[in-house]
């Protein structure tokens, strides 16, 4: 009751009205019903959901998205100094020389967009995708940049995209988290923070799934309680508790009562979830599931869509890392060929099933890659990579509300700066949001004596991207 | 627009003002009018916009925050007639109404070509500077208690005040709550843990009348006190184990502040005292480890040691956060807003918000030993065989010349950057990973000190990047000196460090960040604190203990009252001040404010004593009361603001878990030391960068309470998270509550909470008495600090009937730990 209230009186504007309407719709404990109930947006919002495939350490535009046939003449000459005049980074010097890209581009599907060799699934889903070459960012750290990317802000402590996202919208699903997080390959820069509610109440955090053991933790028995001793248990537990709200009167009791029968309902729902055998063979190799090196990453593209086909709202994949400061082509391919088919499948098996015109996916990294090499050990020149750029890199997007084989923005001959249509971060956030059916300036929650929200004080719709 | 064009438009500007014919402004008749018309609304003397005041000459003369705006006699380079002239929306002055018109700009320009004159005496407006009248910052109240005719309820004055409330609305408090039901809520709020068995025995069979005082004062002078209240202060201190950001390293010694937070807890340390040690105990006369210890409160700050990450920005994001976790701390204010600009709401200025900055900014970060009792004899006695050996491991081979090579190598990457671009990474990762890197590389081995010269021999000899590349072997015998030098520090007794805070008067001036950014330096500041409130007094002593000072003085009122509040919030469910964090005008009003201000005089007078402050409170009526719902009063007063009751709050996190640990018997209750590992499941801690391990603490370790666990700011515990532990990056001043199915899961499945059952189980069987009802009543008297009622006695008798006699009794403590009453304290 406590948290349900100052839940309604934090939300902002329209929100707040609405989810009270709906609250007071409902008869008898007004209490048990969730602050994860199903909410209007602002205004009717084309996607619904939204799978956020999130590739951290900063995958390299000019390589997979960005095609720069000029970097090749400049290929270890350093660029002028008028260019590079005030550029800091990571690790390099602005002096640096220009790395070519060994990639072969080819123009895909109707759209005629050209997309990389090394994504060649990918790029058979052209026509479907609302690729942005114009990304730009503030930050030139990974965990900061994680931090802006998600929570609109550089520093931790803010609620991330996905929290935002229930929040405002609360969650279809009765028996599994409304915000749930899948990773693959290694751990990345931000860990928890990347899907941390912040100050928002922790009901809507991120529940990372583990890839090993139980998806969900906890969700298993304790060793040596079957299913049927649990329903004792927790029927025992309902009946003192029961008791317990007739003594105190206390609706926060019933609110308990509510989510230990969820918690049961997970514990079937989450096996079932994770049980492939009702999906068909093509299915399973449509996703590359059961082989490598794409095993990992397609299994977290085949549970997103079953996630979203069970109500979640928003599901965060993150594979690590991207990060190729070294051994750029190597490291590239390995991270292409353990995520490009899933990736496309992802894609193709929303749109079979008419799941793509209201699912959001979203595609990138934290920042992109420079133009300029980075070599770390001069006696091995085949060992270049590139260090990161946050001036210009490439984002894509496919499904609910974006526009569908189209390309957003364009930078210049080395991919160095943006030279037309640029998005920064808060942008790209204000145009998630709006998909979802929000005005990003006015979905806030008011903290500390002021009312925040995920685009901080910036972020414009970016209207090319929409359909 | 690139300069050029920047230039041509200059000249063309010069042009035209040396074409236009004087026009000869005169300030009273022809300034004097637009200023006060226009400008002094927001850069008079009421507010000063951006730092700009334009009501008397010699401010308007000195500028804003950004540096100068009227340049006399060069209109071209003023800012005053950039801004009024521009064409740009949202540069152009005035922002809000019509733009000034040609002729007016065209007389400020002549105006300031002419020198700008400002007859002397002539003030636009009223002079001085605004008082807010915001209740916060006035002076404490000084009535007494009011006189109430239930003089049958009152125990102490705070009840007075709440009586006199609800004898206007027509309300009755509500009953005492039962014995049982009151021991176990004192417990759980003065200790964090629910009372022994013995101690209900004790408490129910004692019929003396200060029966509960008694109790209560047995409270406040357990160990577990000083634990519970600790915990408290971690969340406004963001104090955590590690980094927080990326590879979010270990913090080894972190637990060593703790300990002094406990300990000071534990001693009733006055809370101006306490105030003082933790912000400038170093500077304090002739300051004792324990003192200097205490500085650590500001060195929980995250660091980013990403490579890319230059020490300046970290350092300005580090100053950043102390600004605003102390001025949340002690004076419930978000200063936060005020980086970037002049607060929107509360009367706190961008210059405020950097003057409060150039109080911490004087000041260096370093490590020191800070021996923990008994450390220091066994150390002293093994140092000279230390050294001994520790050299004849190293002139096993000219490590000494490597060293001295790898110096050469990394000083000159400093001072020929990008000569060497291998150096130039080693160069970089060095400067983000040891501390005052560039300082300690660059000093010669006199300057720098043994401590030093150590740490920075460890740090060549385990990242000696290339300096042995060509020469493989030596590499290697490198490595191995390394591994014994390991081995050899592994096994000789060591001194417990602690990271602290020290003076540093060398440390650059102070300016203001325009819009925030640390790149774009304004004017210098002088350390400060907040305008609204009295000026920390000139006496000549460093600015950081003089503010410390400053915010437990007498002539502060906002402190006092923002500590009762937050007390007071811990046995309420809420404070007097509901947004604890936030007393300025965006936060909520008192619901009783004479309450409060008589509070805050209390506490001073009682020498800032915490103890005394919060027996006064729990010994009072209004504490006492029942904490059933009341129907009469749900609609006037939803969130009980007038305490017609008490109020059912759900445990904290570390208060589920230490009191599962409790009532399992399981609980270690060793006091302080370093953090622990309990058992996580994996798949937690691997999804962080690098994948940190998570070595699970052996033996009763990881039976420690809740404040011990090692937190990862990257991936906090998983059952912290659930209940609402914050995230350890900022300040926090008051925790929310949720109720998920997650938590569900966490209590029913969680091995660390099945063990718990386990161990309650035994409990009641080896202890309890055999017959079923007495160890159903014994196993409630355990969990719940209750005996059970009839009806919960025949339902648990069925649950044990239908379960299987092996797992019966785990199965029935498990249900107790997993009621709603276990996790809530009534």
């Amino acid at each position: 009751m406590r948290m349900r209230r100052e839940f309604l009186k934090s939300v902002g504007g329209g929100i707040g009205m609405m989810a009270l309407a709906d609250l007071l719709a409902r008869d008898g404990y007004a209490a048990s019903v969730s602050p994860l109930a199903p909410k209007k947006p602002h205004f009717p919002g084309k996607a619904k959901r939204v799978i956020y495939m999130f590739m951290e350490g900063g995958p390299s535009q000019m390589d997979l998205f960005d095609p720069k046939p000029e970097l090749q003449k400049w290929h270890g000459k350093s660029l002028p100094e008028s260019f590079t005049k005030d550029l800091q980074l990571a690790f390099i010097k602005p002096s640096a020389a220009v790395l070519g890209s060994p990639r072969i581009f080819t123009k895909y599907g109707q759209s005629g967009m050209e997309l990389s060799d090394y994504i060649p699934n990918i790029a058979r889903q052209a026509d479907d995708l609302c690729l942005v070459r114009s990304v730009h960012t503030e930050a030139f750290n990974h965990h900061p940049g994680q931090l802006l990317m998600f929570t609109g802000s550089t520093q931790p402590g803010r609620p991330t995209i996905g929290a935002w996202s229930i929040y405002g919208l609360g969650s279809e699903s009765e028996n599994l988290p409304g915000f749930v997080v899948l990773s693959s390959g290694a751990g990345t820069s931000g860990g928890a923070s990347n899907f941390s509610s912040g100050f928002l109440p922790s009901t809507f955090q991120g529940t990372q799934f583990r890839s090993g053991g139980d998806p969900i933790l906890y969700l298993s028995n304790p060793q040596g309680v079957d299913q049927h001793a649990q329903r004792a248990a927790i029927d025992a537990i309902g009946d003192l508790n029961k008791e317990h709200l007739g003594e105190t009167g206390d609706s926060e009791i019933a609110s308990r009562m509510a989510a230990y029968e969820l918690a049961f309902r997970m514990q079937s729902a989450g096996p079932e979830l994770i049980d492939f055998s009702k999906e068909s063979k093509a299915t399973l190799e449509m996703y590359g599931i059961g082989k490598e090196p794409t095993n990992q990453f397609s299994t977290n593209c085949l549970l997103a869509r079953r996630l979203v086909e069970r109500g979640t709202r928003f599901v965060m994949m993150m594979h690590a890392s991207w990060d190729q400061h070294t051994n750029l082509n190597k490291g590239l391919k390995t991270n292409c060929e353990k995520t490009d088919q899933g990736t496309a499948a992802l894609i193709q098996d929303l749109k079979q099933r008419g799941l793509l015109e209201d699912t959001l996916i979203v595609w990138g990294g934290e920042f992109g890659r420079t133009p300029m090499q980075e070599v770390r050990n001069t006696l091995d020149p085949d060992n270049a990579g590139r260090d990161h750029h946050p001036n210009a890199y490439s984002m894509f997007l496919a499904g609910g509300g974006v526009k569908a084989g189209t390309v957003v923005g364009k930078t210049d001959d080395l991919g160095f700066t943006i030279t037309e249509d640029p998005v920064g971060v808060h942008d790209m956030q204000a145009t998630i949001m709006h998909c979802l059916g929000f005005d990003h300036t006015k979905l806030t929650y008011r903290h500390m004596g002021r009312d925040f929200r995920l685009t901080d004080v910036h972020g414009s719709v970016v209207k090319k991207m929409l359909a | 627009m690139d300069s050029n064009t920047m230039g041509c438009m200059r000249s063309v500007v010069l042009l035209l003002s040396a074409c236009i014919p004087t026009l000869g402004a005169d300030f009273v008749k022809d300034v004097q009018p637009i200023l006060a018309k226009r400008c002094v609304m927001c850069h008079g003397a009421a507010q000063q916009l951006a730092g700009v005041r334009l009501d008397n000459a010699s401010d308007a003369m000195k500028g804003g925050y950004t540096g100068a705006i009227i340049v006399p006699g060069k209109a071209e380079l003023s800012k005053i007639i950039e801004r009024t002239s521009s064409k740009k929306d949202g540069f152009r002055m005035p922002p809000m109404g019509p733009s000034l018109g040609d002729a007016e700009v065209e007389l400020l320009k002549s105006w300031v070509t002419e020198g700008a004159g400002w007859p002397a005496g002539v003030v636009i407006g009223k002079a001085g500077a605004r008082k807010s009248s915001h209740w916060a910052f006035q002076p404490l109240w000084q009535g007494e208690a009011p006189t109430v005719k239930n003089t049958a309820w009152t125990r102490n004055p705070i009840d007075r005040f709440i009586a006199s409330k609800l004898e206007i609305e027509g309300i009755a408090p509500s009953p005492e709550a039962t014995k049982q039901t009151l021991l176990r809520r004192v417990s759980l709020d003065l200790t964090g843990l629910p009372p022994t068995p013995d101690l209900q025995r004790r408490y129910l069979a004692d019929t003396r009348p200060d029966a509960y005082e008694r109790v209560v004062d047995q409270l406040l002078a357990s160990p577990a006190y000083g634990e519970r209240w600790a915990r408290q202060w971690l969340d406004l201190a963001r104090y955590a184990d590690t980094d927080g950001f990326e590879k979010d390293l270990y913090r080894p010694s972190a637990w060593r502040w703790r300990n002094y937070v406990i300990d000071s807890f534990n001693a009733d340390k006055p809370f101006d005292r306490f105030t003082v040690e933790q912000l400038a105990g170093d500077l304090l006369p002739n300051a004792t480890l324990e003192q200097r210890v205490a500085t650590g409160f500001h060195r929980n700050t995250l660091i980013n040691r990403e490579a890319g990450v230059t020490r300046a920005e970290d350092r300005f994001e580090t100053l950043i956060n102390r600004v605003n976790t102390t001025s949340t701390t002690w004076l419930g204010m978000t200063m936060g807003c005020s980086q970037c600009h002049d607060h929107k709401f509360d009367p706190i200025s961008q210059r405020e918000y950097y003057s409060t900055m150039a109080v911490f900014s004087k000041a260096k970060d370093v490590d020191v030993d800070a021996p923990m009792p008994g450390e220091l004899g066994p150390w002293l006695a093994s140092r000279a065989s230390y050294i001994q050996k520790r050299d004849e491991i190293l002139h096993s081979a000219p490590v000494a010349e490597w060293f001295e090579k790898w110096q050469g190598k990394m000083r000159n990457a400093v001072l020929k950057p990008g000569t060497d671009i291998e150096w130039d990474f080693s160069l970089t990762s060095f400067r983000v990973m040891f501390d005052h890197a560039e300082l300690v590389l660059m000093a010669t081995p006199e300057q720098r000190g043994e401590r030093e010269n150590w740490r920075l021999m460890l740090y060549f000899m385990s990242n000696p990047s290339h300096t042995l590349r060509e020469d493989k072997p030596n590499a290697d015998k490198l490595k191995t000196i390394r591994d014994q030098i390991k081995k050899l520090d592994d096994e000789t007794p060591k001194l417990t460090q602690a990271s602290v805070v020290i003076d540093d008067p060398k440390a650059p001036s102070q300016h203001i960040a325009v819009r925030g950014d640390w790149k774009t330096p304004g004017i210098e500041v002088q350390p400060g604190g907040l305008g609204v409130l009295p000026e920390l007094p000139a006496n000549g002593e460093v600015a950081r203990l003089n503010y410390a000072r400053w915010l437990v003085s007498d002539a502060n009122p906002l402190t006092p009252r923002v500590i009762v509040n937050r007390y007071w919030q811990e046995f309420f469910g809420r404070g007097i001040v509901k947004t604890s964090e936030d007393f300025g005008l965006q936060g909520e009003k008192p619901s009783h404010p004479e309450l409060l201000d008589y509070l805050a005089r209390d506490f001073r007078t009682n020498g800032w004593s915490v103890k005394k402050l919060q027996r006064l409170i729990v010994t009072s009526a209004t504490y006492r009361q029942s904490s059933k719902a009341r129907a009469d009063v749900a609609e006037k007063d939803p969130d009980n603001a007038w305490l017609v009751r008490q109020s059912r709050l759900r445990l904290s996190a570390e208060q589920i878990r230490d009191s599962a640990l409790t009532v399992s018997g399981l609980l270690n209750t060793t006091i302080g030391g370093p953090s622990v590992r309990p058992p996580q499941p994996k798949g937690v801690a691997e999804l962080t960068y690098g994948g940190t391990k998570w070595n699970e603490s052996a033996g009763a370790e990881k039976y420690r309470r809740g404040l011990y666990i090692v937190f990862q700011r990257t991936s906090p515990y998983p059952m912290l998270s659930n209940f609402d532990a914050p995230d350890m990056s900022v300040a926090c001043s008051r925790r929310r509550t949720s109720d998920t199915a997650l938590q569900a899961l966490n209590l029913l499945n969680d091995p660390v909470f099945y063990e718990a059952a386990e161990g309650l189980a035994y409990r009641i069987t080896t202890d309890g008495p055999s017959d079923i009802g007495a160890r159903i009543d014994y196993a409630f008297q355990v969990a719940l600090a209750r005996n059970a009622t009839t009806s919960e006695r025949s339902r648990m008798k069925k649950y044990l009937d239908e379960q299987p006699i092996a797992t019966a009794w785990t199965g029935f403590a498990r249900v107790l730990l997993n009621t709603d009453e276990f996790i809530v304290r009534e």
